[in-house]
């Protein structure tokens, strides 16, 4: 194993640590991006403004911001919250902000706006006679999202989830900043602590590299799974 | 003047967290990231037009270096960017003994180094896509009239190339200006770190981000004003004609 300084071992844990914080904030995005989706495209216009505020707000404040603001602020907030309820139920709790649950949470609630535009562009684009169809043969509304909506609107939706998750990875380096023991922060601190930056963080270039190349290959065949069906003329002729 | 200054201390007095003085902080740290910003795009532009013209070009000794260069660039945190040119530079044995220490010794310089490296690799992405995409018949059109490459490159292809990637552009800004935001990490009071700065010394992470955050909007919604005008302007011909 490459021990680099002793710090090898180190820097690979804090790899998983950012593989496993980019894979749960994509996950909580993509379900808080579906919720955004529906609200913009509610008819309900107080759903509708909130869904608009929420990813208003968020694209046009820094990552950073936010995450200091929900990861300092948080704790606060969360105690006065809890104050709240013991003086006024007698219910006595105490919640400790972990760093890695306020990471999953911040990047999760940013890039959830990101992709509720995508998802928004995404089920517009789905055609709605498909739906007239799948209404015509009877499906209940969820299985008809299931069976139709969903994946026709996938199609539309996959480049650009493949672009989110590409940026999502580069902002998890972020949470390095507010403490939690991701690799970027292993290596700055091997990096002040021997003097070598190169040493350390071009590994850490090289493994963002790796996982961004591998997931381009991973979203160029799911494309192809949704693509299934549509511009097969143009595959003959090759 | 008179009366709007004692307006603003009227308006100020009792409250603990934003006097003249941590106002003040926020006020340099809004020079020091627009003069950031400002400057890493000004320089990544003058950057990225020839790199966007090598990166379609059809020679694989000048294309594949210009690929691998935004390749690398875009693919990884703009973090690891600036740590490598900080560090680098500052653990640079000898370097304090050369006359380059009187600019790498403040951080700006750094910092500006990476962010404009960063930003040139997108802009170069996005221009290459634009000229990619420019008509065919526009091309030979300026073969039709007998232009040069050069010429034609210059006449034609790069100013409508420059209209189309226009609103992608304008999208690489606002993300610049978020992504200056580290900047804060390496000693540099910007925006973020005036509000940083703030919140540790008050305790107080609502007041100080949550001002920090409005600044931010008030910059990206500006940027965006900006883009949307120039957008209009220059892309005219694109849209359909009122009837």
């Amino acid at each position: 194993m490459i021990d680099l300084q002793g710090y090898g071992p180190r820097l690979l844990e804090g790899a998983l640590v950012t593989l496993e914080l980019a894979v749960l904030s994509l996950i909580l995005a993509v379900i808080l991006g579906l919720l955004t989706a529906s609200a913009k495209l509610s008819r309900n216009r107080l759903i509708h403004g909130v869904g608009t505020l929420y990813t208003t707000l968020i694209r046009g404040v820094p990552d950073l911001v936010l995450m200091m603001l929900l990861f300092y602020g948080g704790q606060i907030g969360i105690n006065m919250l809890t104050d709240q309820l013991y003086y006024a139920f007698d219910i006595d709790i105490f919640i400790n902000v972990d760093a890695f649950v306020a990471g999953v949470i911040t990047i999760g609630l940013i890039f959830g706006a990101y992709m509720g535009e995508t998802f928004r562009g995404a089920f517009q684009s789905v055609e709605e006679g498909q739906m007239e169809a799948a209404r015509a043969y009877g499906m209940s509304p969820l299985l008809a999202f299931r069976r139709v909506r969903f994946p026709l609107m996938m199609r539309h939706a996959l480049p650009g989830i493949g672009n989110n998750w590409m940026v999502l990875l580069k902002t998890t380096a972020l949470v390095s900043i507010i403490g939690l023991t991701d690799m970027v922060r292993v290596a700055a601190e091997a990096t002040k602590a021997t003097h070598e930056p190169f040493l350390f963080m071009i590994p850490v270039a090289v493994i963002y590299l790796l996982i961004a190349t591998v997931s381009e290959w991973g979203f160029a065949k799911l494309s192809k799974r949704y693509n299934t069906g549509f511009g097969e003329a143009s595959e003959w002729n090759n | 003047m008179e009366q709007l200054n004692g307006w603003f201390t009227e308006l100020l007095s009792g409250n603990a967290i934003f006097t003249a003085n941590t106002l003040n902080f926020y006020w340099n740290g809004l020079v020091t990231t627009v003069q950031l910003v400002f400057l890493c795009l000004l320089i990544g532009i003058f950057l990225a037009v020839p790199l966007a013209i090598g990166r379609g070009s059809k020679r694989p000794w000048i294309k594949w270096p210009i690929y691998a260069y935004t390749y690398v660039f875009r693919g990884t945190p703009l973090l690891i960017q600036l740590y490598l040119v900080y560090y680098g530079v500052v653990f640079f044995d000898g370097i304090q003994d050369t006359i380059f220490w009187v600019v790498f010794k403040q951080a700006f310089y750094p910092a500006l180094i990476a962010f404009t490296l960063n930003t040139a690799a997108y802009t170069t992405e996005i221009f290459h896509g634009a000229i990619k995409n420019t008509a065919k018949g526009e091309i030979e059109a300026a073969r039709a009239y007998g232009m040069s490459k050069p010429l034609m490159m210059r006449r034609i292809i790069l100013p409508s190339a420059f209209r189309r990637a226009l609103p992608a552009y304008g999208n690489e800004v606002i993300f610049m200006l978020h992504a200056s935001a580290v900047a804060s990490v390496v000693t540099i009071m910007d925006l973020t770190g005036a509000a940083y700065y703030v919140y540790a010394r008050f305790y107080a992470p609502f007041q100080a981000f949550i001002f920090v955050a409005l600044i931010y909007l008030c910059l990206t919604f500006s940027i965006m004003f900006v883009f949307r005008k120039l957008e209009k302007r220059l892309l005219a011909h694109l849209r359909p004609r009122g009837v």
